[in-house]
């Protein structure tokens, strides 16, 4: 989640404000000490550790500098998960929006019953990404997956086991499934804010539905499919941790290995805290760089 | 949405054939979004070789309290009435905790006046920025460290360190009109009467719709979960659902894991469907 805000210091508090600063002091400290206990000693401790590698018996730290960095930048392990994470989160972005889009401007046509399917297309989102990963393992596991088992029919031979590919395919659709109701909710709720004597212009004036949704429709969309194509990243990159670790582990040959996979299997698994530490504080510019994004693009969105 | 000077509905709309192909694809597209969980919940209604010789039914079986009796009260490793009951305790958990946490805050940001406040003000900002994904080696050391592996308060704390709900709370109690902490202020009300008497009271709906939004967070978590609890007696069901896939070769007890994935949907579920509007309305605040 990510508050619209505006740090301007003019409008950081209130022009009434009440005396004291004891008080005040005990309001904020339980937000202080939990940020800072699970928070930034976390986070400091990521960036220290970064700068260390263990002992092959993990009783002493060796200072490297930026030598864990170094190693990961040429490690082609780490490049081939930076392809593949960017490869999965944008077909993650489109997968989801694209269905979402088309559906809410078919819903946005009708006057009876938009409330209806939306109440339908809703429910995948309430669905966890690891729930949806079992579903989608379900149906398409090697051995009893009805979708596997058809595709068997028509001479297909589906093995998302040992195929790199469909792996992916298959971590791709279970991610963007439940992204579809929550892109569908803020297209839909876009599209109606849209004034209709607008589009009734523009019909009155012979613009057929295509023209008119090309050249005043997804104009007037344009600030919602920004932000989504930024929230939808962010959950590509960190939220669908349990779909990957549901349906493949990473797998076949790290094909499905996302960053935050890799950070996972590196520290918890393959014990190497340096590396791991380090893919974090990676990962951390990379959320910082897309926070910033957001930020600059809800500036925007206001004076919009 | 309709706006009062609107011409009558009909002139875009098409009638006829065009609206009718309108509902048709809606309702192939609900159909498609809606297989999987159909598809789970028939899975969780039929025997064991009814799945394992495929093709499975597409339709109900009558193995309905069987399964999810199975399921509830025996489970794989644990019964998943315990997994719900752990899952609730965390949602429910980290949704009032960080509700909490965040309306005292942002109370004392917007009110009041404090030596290092915007020290504060910018340390709880940066929270912001990091998921628990991206911290998860050191938080979890921070965790084994205090002892509190295997515990609920190891489930909750980590994930109530975010700010977005204070910079909610805090855009909510700007738009709060000066006069009402002024008139307090004068009748003499300490800050604490006027937070309880009025801004709370105010705030209700913009409580309830980060409710919602923070259960569904809470009750999704999968990796932090996954990380602490190693004792199966402590796991959430939705992390505990991959724990009862067999290792190796073995056939997975399908119908009972199933039946297990409906059970952790339908809390969601019904507070999403039932709280539709607030869950709306919190998701386009808090996001957009």
């Amino acid at each position: 989640m990510v508050a619209r805000m505006s740090l301007g210091a003019a409008d950081m508090e209130k022009r009434v404000t009440f005396k004291g600063w004891i008080l005040p002091l005990c309001l904020i400290a339980p937000q202080v000490l939990v940020s800072a206990i699970f928070f930034f000693y976390p986070a400091g401790q990521a960036i220290w550790q970064s700068l260390f590698i263990p002992d092959p018996f993990g009783l002493s730290m060796q200072y490297v500098g930026l030598g864990n960095f170094e190693y990961l930048l040429s490690d082609p392990y780490y490049r081939t998960s930076f392809l593949t994470t960017a490869i999965f989160s944008t077909l993650v972005t489109l997968c989801s929006m694209i269905p979402a889009l088309f559906l809410a401007v078919v819903a946005d046509r009708l006057i009876k019953g938009a409330g209806v399917y939306r109440t339908m297309l809703i429910w995948p989102y309430a669905v966890a990404p690891a729930i949806a990963g079992v579903l989608w393992l379900f149906m398409f596991n090697t051995r009893v997956g009805v979708v596997s088992w058809y595709l068997g029919q028509f001479g297909y031979d589906w093995n998302h086991v040992l195929n790199g590919g469909e792996a992916m395919g298959l971590v791709v659709v279970a991610s963007a499934w439940g992204r579809i109701s929550y892109n569908f909710l803020f297209f839909f709720a876009a599209l109606q804010a849209i004034p209709k004597s607008v589009i009734e212009a523009a019909a009155i004036d012979g613009a057929r539905f295509w023209k008119r949704f090309w050249t005043i429709v997804l104009p007037l969309l344009s600030p919602t499919t920004f932000f989504l194509l930024v929230v939808n990243i962010v959950y590509a990159f960190f939220e669908t941790f349990g779909v990957i670790h549901t349906i493949t582990s990473g797998g076949p040959q790290q094909s499905t290995t996302i960053l935050v996979y890799k950070v996972f299997s590196d520290g918890f698994v393959g014990q190497d805290l340096g590396s791991s530490a380090a893919q974090s504080v990676i990962l951390l510019f990379v959320v910082g760089a897309l926070t910033i994004f957001q930020f600059k693009f809800i500036e925007r969105r206001v004076h919009y | 949405m309709t706006h009062p000077n609107d011409p009558p509905p009909g002139m875009v709309e098409k009638r006829g054939a065009g609206l009718w192909l309108s509902h048709v694809i809606m309702i192939i597209g609900v159909l498609i979004v809606f297989f999987p969980i159909w598809l789970a919940f028939v899975a969780s209604t039929v025997t064991q070789p009814e799945i394992v010789s495929p093709p499975m039914p597409l339709l109900p079986g009558d193995q309905f309290w069987n399964n999810y009796r199975e399921a509830l009260f025996a489970g794989v490793n644990v019964p998943v009435a315990t997994m719900l009951v752990n899952s609730l305790v965390m949602a429910i958990g980290i949704a009032v905790g960080k509700i909490v946490i965040s309306l005292l805050s942002a109370f004392a940001i917007v009110y009041f006046k404090f030596p290092g406040k915007m020290v504060f003000f910018w340390l709880i900002f940066l929270t912001l920025m990091l998921p628990v994904e991206v911290r998860i080696v050191p938080t979890y050391e921070v965790i084994a460290g205090f002892g509190m592996l295997n515990s609920y308060g190891g489930l909750i704390l980590p994930l109530i360190a975010s700010a977005t709900a204070t910079f909610l709370f805090r855009q909510f109690y700007m738009t709060v009109p000066d006069e009402l902490a002024e008139a307090a202020r004068v009748d003499g009300a300490s800050p604490m009467r006027f937070f309880w008497d009025i801004l709370f009271p105010m705030s209700r709906t913009n409580i309830a719709a980060l409710f919602v939004i923070l259960f569904i967070y809470g009750w999704n978590q999968y990796l932090w979960p996954l990380l602490i609890t190693t004792d199966p007696s402590m796991n959430t069901i939705v992390m505990g659902i991959k724990q009862m896939f067999p290792s190796g070769d073995d056939t997975a007890n399908w119908p009972v894991i199933m039946a297990t994935s409906i059970l952790a949907m339908i809390p969601p579920i019904i507070v999403v469907i039932s709280m539709q509007k607030l869950f709306i309305r919190g998701l386009v605040d808090s996001e957009k």
